[in-house]
């Protein structure tokens, strides 16, 4: 579940350069290139804050 | 005197008395004062951690990136940087505590079982780490020089800050470098955020609108390149970053100091939010290269400078010299701080194995101002080859990433001889790529341009790789029977 939450979030990050490598359109003002590679910043982020809650959990577990 | 110089005193002045009051009511034996005893939370911890990642670097060398290179900037903010660090950090901090690890050097020693290893590892920990303080204190010089309006000496400053920096590291340790983070960051988080909406603003009348003329002005500046710049590159820089960042001796040990391994966790996931303040600077890069035109070569690092000089009144250039000097002091402190840990700790102990520990933490403390004075001596003496030493510096610390993961595996199949032989070719190879100015575009000109744009450090560590693999198949024998020594005698005696 943990590995398919960061693959989720690594493919699309990086894979999909070629398609997103493009300044239209504008999305809040950025480039589409800039916004795609923020975006993922939150998303990364999430994805491993949600990796690291199961993590603490598996561990009380124990 | 004016309020710009004004203002970069107090800050100065703020950030020292933090740094010594941190060690008020605890006393400082060796791993209290190199990892604060290992109980550091989630919070400091990404105080911490961060308060090294962003350094001058962001400041001067991001902005000044956005100027020059244009849209393939985004690499300074890949989110693969952390997905690293949230799977290997845990087992590294766990393997640490047990084993009462330090540093990072330690570490090998203890998982190689062997203390050649271990001094290698130390040997390139601090000949990487020298470089990058270096480049700090020269980030330093221009930006208290910027900020002064040229009325503080460089040399006289950057004599100033270090002497901070020495006696607070000295005497507060990691504690001194955790309380002036957190002064840093909060300044840095200001400052950024509000140059990187004002000034677009201000210039343009948006964001949107500034990067519209950007494109207008200069077509495809804000894409990744068919060649170059290309997405290829991009990638395998993202790459070098993610696996090296972590490889530094100081982010390494830093990690040690964590409370437990959900702060470690905890800390990865925030991090890229973090990152959003790179944003900010590209925003004011970006600004700079159409109000700012025609910086050249070193000069486009001044582009923050220049365009902040340019739109605001002195006590606001003031703050922004106060937040990137405090960019540039406190990375430096940590990175002092783990130099010289390293230094006795993992090179003068491997050497002479007979010091006490009480011998050990004296040795330390004398280590700190040595380091200081040899970063400034080459920061004076050092020449302009600076940036070129920290990318060779960042590919040599990314050598030891192949053996530190294989090393978390249930059973290794590295040997200490494989480790060593893939460590050593992967240097020589960077240090003869940067050395003989040669990239993947020289040595293979009819490659097709993907292979060209290759970052060297990811070709460095797959030959690394090959090698360690081939090397530990021949030698492994060895390995085996001291690994399998506990196990076996375990079934004996049950």
């Amino acid at each position: 579940m943990k590995k398919i939450i960061v693959l989720l979030s690594v493919i699309p990050a990086i894979g999909s350069l070629s398609v997103v490598n493009r300044v239209e359109p504008y999305i809040f003002g950025l480039p589409f290139i800039i916004f795609w590679s923020t975006a993922w910043l939150i998303l990364t982020s999430i994805c491993l804050y949600i990796s690291s809650v199961i993590c603490d959990r598996k561990e009380e577990n124990k | 005197m004016n309020s710009s110089i004004l203002i970069i005193t107090i800050t100065l002045a703020l950030a020292f008395y933090l740094g010594i009051r941190a060690k008020k009511g605890r006393e400082m034996k060796l791993d209290q004062w190199a990892v604060g005893g290992r109980n550091f939370g989630s919070l400091i911890m990404f105080v911490l951690m961060a308060g090294e990642m962003f350094s001058t670097f962001v400041f001067l060398g991001a902005s000044g990136a956005a100027y020059r290179m244009g849209g393939p900037t985004i690499y300074i903010f890949c989110a693969l940087t952390y997905i690293v660090p949230f799977w290997i950090l845990p087992p590294i901090w766990r393997y640490a505590k047990k084993h009462n690890v330090l540093t990072q050097s330690d570490f090998f020693t203890k998982k190689y079982n062997s203390k050649s290893l271990g001094l290698l590892v130390a040997v390139i920990g601090v000949l990487s780490m020298i470089p990058y303080i270096v480049l700090q204190l020269k980030g330093f010089q221009i930006i208290v020089s910027e900020a002064s309006y040229g009325l503080i000496p460089p040399t006289v400053a950057v004599w100033i800050g270090m002497l901070c920096v020495t006696v607070f590291v000295y005497v507060s340790g990691i504690h001194g470098s955790a309380w002036t983070a957190v002064l840093k960051d909060i300044l840095i988080l200001i400052v950024i955020v509000f140059l990187g909406i004002y000034l677009p603003i201000h210039y343009f009348g948006g964001i949107q609108p500034m990067f519209e003329t950007l494109e207008a002005t200069k077509p495809g500046f804000l894409l990744l390149p068919d060649e170059g710049l290309s997405i290829s590159w991009y990638v395998s820089l993202c790459l070098t970053i993610a696996l090296g960042q972590y490889m530094w001796p100081h982010c390494f040990g830093a990690s040690l100091s964590s409370q437990n391994e959900s702060a470690l966790r905890k800390n990865s996931a925030i991090l890229p939010l973090y990152q959003i303040i790179l944003v900010f600077i590209l925003f004011i890069g970006f600004t700079a290269v159409l109000q700012i035109p025609n910086l050249q070569g070193g000069d486009t690092d001044l582009a923050l400078f220049k365009i902040a000089k340019d739109a605001f009144p002195p006590w606001i250039v003031g703050v922004v010299g106060a937040a990137g000097m405090l960019a540039a002091l406190v990375p430096c402190s940590m990175l002092i701080l783990t130099a010289a840990t390293i230094l006795s700790k993992n090179i003068y102990k491997a050497v002479k194995p007979d010091t006490s520990n009480e011998q050990l933490a004296k040795l330390t403390r004398i280590f700190v101002p040595i380091v200081s004075l040899v970063s400034l001596i080459f920061t004076f003496y050092g020449g302009n080859t600076m940036i070129a030493l920290l990318t060779m510096a960042y590919s040599f610390v990314l050598q030891l990433f192949p053996p530190l993961v294989f090393s978390l595996l249930q059973r290794n199949p590295v040997s200490k001889a494989g480790a060593s032989a893939g460590m050593i070719l992967g240097v020589v190879l960077v240090a003869y790529f940067t050395l003989a100015e040669a990239t993947m575009a020289t040595l293979f000109p009819n490659a097709p341009h993907f292979i060209q744009d290759l970052d060297i450090g990811i070709v460095a560590i797959t030959f690394n790789l090959i090698v360690m693999l081939a090397v530990s198949a021949f030698t492994r024998k060895n390995q085996q029977t001291i690994l399998e020594e506990e196990p076996v005698k375990r079934i004996i005696t049950s």
